[in-house]
């Protein structure tokens, strides 16, 4: 093995179906019109010296060391800011440029620590390497004058740290912060000699707006920006390209290793989501994957008031079997389910469903999706006839309108809310439509031109009123509706959204929102060009988020915003593979590939394959699992990579419902919340222990490639798979390649899919078969997936989680850059730095009328339950709404949420909880007891030894 | 599973399909119920129709009363 080397070209590569042909050093050479010399030279074969380029980033032209000399032209140009001509013959190296650029350089070492032997970049310095390319011999100038080698180290970030002793001042990392992240957190402070680079005014990189992406990391050609973890353990000695294990973007990484030991993780510039970019989560907080709490041996318990007793993975396996059918046996083949995890492999939820379908005989299987983007599935598959976003995440580069609804894209799909800066900032109109005074609403070089800053719970409201404009001011694309669409529907819809109790003025006091920016934005969205719709969970995580997916759906339809690049439908999804977990068939009522349980010709092809006969009725969803344990007919569960506890809504009933099961089978990196009551623990492995492949939200196929060997010894499908022998189901799989091919011949989306391709290609989007053999990047080109667009009637009704006199406020959760989900990841790195509590935001005008000021703990209370937190007082929740994360289980903020949930899919409301905000003293005395009982339930006891805390 | 809970959820699916006539509305509610019902779901929803004291709306009482052929 060795580094996966990526060759710079110095400058970026340019998109033209113009061809120039010239000559470089007597080479020639056919680039695209508009590409630089030294990309041009790069293609050739040949490096120009270079110290402020690199093709991540444009050209800036400042180092002078990648001059080059043309014929027919005066001077010696800097190759990367000189376009290629027809005819042009360019020199690399001549007497006169050796001369110029070992000159150059000889300054830049005379201000420059020769430390290279104890350097941390050493054997990875750009530096050092363009010095031995000029030839430096000598550096005339001496050492002793004036220098910046005493400048202070910034080592404030946890992760990197910054030496400007050995900064020579290229601007890489100002350029990759404005240019990559959008962040704009750098600058190059001082002129002339007293240039030096500085986070934010006066400030340290921690305490300034950095966002700790890293791309100034990896810009920096030197020592100076680099990885704590490179300074610590030295230069990686090989590479695996991966797939990131944090969020629905699915970004590709070379994870950098020394023996099986990560040493960084490098975005991965061919990785088609990422292009070379990340965000703190995954280029740094992977530490959690070799953390102390990591459970590696399998553990048993009689009760969950036993400590927990380690055992041979041979012991619990036959534990968990023959507890699940001895619970069969006396309660119905009904009584047991699974949940399969949006956080494993495409290959392990696959395995998951097969073993609840084929090995428990019944479809009680579901997933996180349940609590997330269930309503995605539902709505897009009613009107578009397939349960998935419609474009690629670079189609936002072609968008000439971004609409963004209950989406937080900077915090939660980091990576891509760069992509759609960058295309903002190129000059694309922006309408966001969140309760909350997102980042996109003002930033840095953004600004949205609308922001509705609605009520929650009352998207489908605005989202008609929009449609409402757009039906009766004529602003609709009939080519595309007449051509596309069901016209009865349409007419039917175009009806309902025109009577006037849909007018933004009709429902401007409902939802809070200005009838004057509804219609703004309405026809902003439909004349404005490319128009292109990006939501997330505050879309779906409603009693009407499925009508509400609906309704953005027709309005893409009504307007012609679909079918091609730069427009679309694009559901942000939340896990790594959430996507990969519905497409797998996880939910209750579909096999993989969104095939409905009842079709007795896809049940016989799994029928066939497993060798069993399927039960063709629907399942139990997550919600109906925990409502069935507490009537006593539900008493057996297989969790892979779940955590109910902390992310389900009112956690004190999902408690009730596994403490009345007989059998909870966990199986997690951690002993997580849930684990608190399961009865057998099975060890997880992470990411980097396993291979298989991740779905992301643009339907992308990436592969994640084992760097380590499994902790506990077994990869997550391998446990499964010990499982289902167990159980009778007999699988014998020898690699995940193997159940990818099982998915590939039995799921017509898939059908082309194969490690073979992945490997080749990098990545497919599905559906990838023989009718789109290299994959699908934009759906619904020639015609909707179930053949006309169908409209849908979209009735706004309130929800029934009313406020008064008791619970005065809206309560409204979401996620923070810095952590993930449930936090049992990211709680577990550096990253608790920028986040080590939930804080509950609230408006300084309800703050003040409570006595509440910012930091005091504060006791929040719904109809379901009470916690404490504390405040954070800002204006950028409105008066009347409070917002806050669920990232730790120290808050539990799930113990205020309701049960109410989506008309289809029984996503819950996360998103609106009414509540009353209190001063209080600290966390609340349930907060204690919960904490008490986790301590008291993780207990292990190693064999032979008494009870002892879990590490 | 709670009968109040249970009614609750048929009724919130009858509410999306209200802007239909009510045969229509019925046959669309009856069919998301055998699409995405558990059976043990759906019998006990059609075991409460004999001890309906107004908790079902009209159409969703249609919809249940249809689920028992």
């Amino acid at each position: 093995m060795s580094l996966v080397q990526e060759i710079d070209y110095g400058t970026k590569h340019i998109n033209s179906t113009e061809m120039v042909t010239l000559t470089i050093d007597g080479q020639a050479v056919t680039v695209p019109g508009g590409t630089s010399v030294m990309n041009a030279s790069m293609q050739a074969g040949i490096k120009i010296p270079k110290l402020c380029a690199t093709d991540m980033l444009d050209a800036f032209g400042s180092c002078r060391m990648c001059l080059v000399q043309i014929e027919g032209r005066p001077g010696t140009p800097a190759s990367c800011t000189t376009p290629v001509a027809a005819g042009m013959q360019v020199r690399t190296t001549t007497d006169q440029l050796l001369k110029l650029r070992r000159g150059v350089m000889e300054l830049y070492i005379s201000d420059h620590p020769l430390d290279c032997l104890t350097c941390a970049a050493n054997g990875d310095c750009e530096l050092q390497d363009t010095a031995g390319e000029v030839g430096l011999r000598e550096v005339r100038y001496g050492y002793d004058r004036a220098n910046h080698l005493d400048a202070k180290k910034d080592t404030s970030n946890p992760y990197f740290q910054f030496d400007p002793a050995k900064c020579i001042v290229c601007s890489r990392c100002v350029r990759a912060c404005e240019e990559v992240q959008g962040t704009f957190a750098l600058t190059i402070d001082g002129r002339g000699f007293a240039s030096k680079v500085s986070p934010g005014v006066n400030e340290d990189f921690l305490a300034s707006e950095c966002v700790s992406c890293g791309a100034c990391v990896q810009a920096c050609p030197t020592a100076t920006l680099i990885e704590k973890s490179v300074v610590e353990m030295g230069q990686p000695e090989h590479s695996v390209v991966t797939t990131c294990a944090y969020c629905g973007v699915g970004c590709n990484f070379k994870a950098e290793m020394r023996g099986d030991r990560v040493v960084r993780m490098v975005p991965y510039k061919d990785g088609k989501a990422n292009h070379g970019h990340s965000c703190i989560k995954g280029r740094f907080a992977w530490g959690y994957a070799t953390h102390r709490d990591r459970i590696t041996t399998p553990m048993v318990r009689a009760s969950i008031d036993d400590p927990w007793r380690e055992v041979s993975w041979d012991e619990a396996l036959e534990h968990a079997a023959g507890a699940f059918r001895r619970i069969q046996a006396a309660h119905g083949v009904g009584s047991i389910g699974g949940i399969t995890s949006s956080r494993c492999t495409n290959e392990e939820t696959y395995l998951v469903q097969k073993l609840v379908r084929a090995g428990f005989g019944n479809n009680n299987v579901d997933t996180c999706a349940r609590v997330c983007h269930s309503p995605t599935g539902y709505g897009l598959n009613a009107t578009f006839g397939t349960s998935a976003g419609t474009q690629d995440f670079d189609s936002v580069d072609h968008a000439d309108v971004i609409l963004v609804i209950g989406a937080n894209p900077t915090d939660g799909h980091p990576v891509f809310a760069s992509r759609m800066k960058k295309r903002l900032r190129e000059g694309a109109r922006l309408i966001v439509i969140d309760p909350r005074r997102i980042d996109l609403v003002r930033s840095p070089h953004v600004q949205a031109d609308f922001h509705l800053p609605l009520r929650p719970g009352t998207n489908v409201a605005v989202l008609t009123a929009l449609a409402h404009v757009i039906v009766t001011e004529g602003l609709i694309n009939e080519a595309f509706v007449r051509e596309r669409c069901e016209l009865d529907a349409f007419q039917e819809w175009a009806a309902f959204v025109a009577e006037p109790r849909h007018s933004p003025e009709a429902v401007a006091s409902a939802t809070g929102v200005e009838a004057g920016l509804m219609r703004q934005a309405a026809r902003l969205y439909a004349t404005g060009g490319n128009g292109a719709i990006y939501y997330g969970l505050g879309v779906t995580e409603h009693s009407q988020g499925t009508t509400a997916v609906m309704a953005i759906a027709n309005l893409a339809m009504a307007t012609g915003n679909l079918g091609r690049v730069g427009v679309g439908v694009n559901p942000l999804r939340g896990q790594n593979n959430v996507q990969g977990a519905c497409d797998m068939g996880s939910f209750p009522h579909e096999l993989p590939g969104y095939r409905h349980i009842s079709q007795a010709g896809t049940r016989a092809i799994y029928e066939d394959l497993w060798k069993v006969k399927l039960d063709a009725e629907p399942g139990l969803r997550i919600p109906n699992m925990i409502d069935a344990a507490l009537d006593g007919s539900f008493r057996g569960i297989y969790i892979q990579g779940e955590d109910i506890v902390q992310s389900d809504p009112d956690s004190q009933h999902i408690v009730a419902g596994l403490r009345a099961m007989d059998c909870v089978v966990v199986q997690d990196l951690f002993l997580n919340e849930t684990a608190d009551y399961a009865h057998v623990f099975l060890p997880g492995a992470s990411f980097l222990e396993k291979d298989g492949t991740f779905t992301n939200a643009e339907r992308r196929i990436n592969r994640v490639r084992r760097v380590m060997a499994p902790l506990s010894g077994k990869a997550d499908w391998e446990a499964t798979q010990a499982l289902s022998n167990k159980l009778g189901l007999k699988m014998a799989y020898a690699h995940p390649s193997e159940i990818m091919d099982e998915i590939a011949a039995t799921t017509p989306s898939f059908a082309g899919v194969s490690y073979t391709k992945l490997d080749a290609a990098g990545s497919v989007q599905w559906p990838c078969n023989d009718a789109h053999p290299d994959g699908s990047p934009v759906m619904h080109i020639d015609g909707f997936t179930r053949g006309r667009g169908h409209f849908v009637i979209t009735e706004y009704v309130a929800t029934d989680e009313k406020i008064g006199p008791r619970f005065p406020l809206l309560l409204t959760t979401g996620r923070i850059l810095s952590q993930y989900n449930v936090g049992a990841q990211t709680r577990r790195t550096h990253n608790v730095v920028w986040h080590e509590t939930d804080r509950l935001e609230i408006h300084p005008h309800d703050a003040e009328e409570r006595g509440i000021k910012a930091g005091d703990w504060v006791r929040l209370t719904s109809r379901t339950g009470e916690t404490a937190l504390p405040a954070l007082v800002t204006d950028r929740v409105a008066p009347g709404v409070v917002y806050t994360t669920f990232h730790h289980p120290g808050t539990e903020i799930n113990v205020v949420t309701s049960e109410f949930s989506d008309w289809a899919t029984n996503c819950p409301e996360y998103k609106v909880t009414a509540v009353q905000v209190m001063p209080s003293n600290g966390p609340s005395e349930w907060q204690a007891e919960r904490r008490e009982f986790s301590e008291h339930s993780r207990r292990v006891q190693p064999a032979d030894a008494d009870a002892v805390p879990a590490k | 599973m709670s009968p109040e809970r249970l009614a609750y959820m048929a009724n919130q699916i009858g509410r999306f399909f209200a802007h239909r006539p009510e045969h229509a509305a019925a046959a669309d509610i009856a069919d998301h119920l055998r699409k995405f019902w558990e059976p043990r779901m759906r019998n006990q929803i059609i075991t409460m129709l004999g001890e309906d004291s107004g908790q079902f709306d009209p159409a969703v009482r249609k919809a249940v009363e249809s689920l028992r052929t």
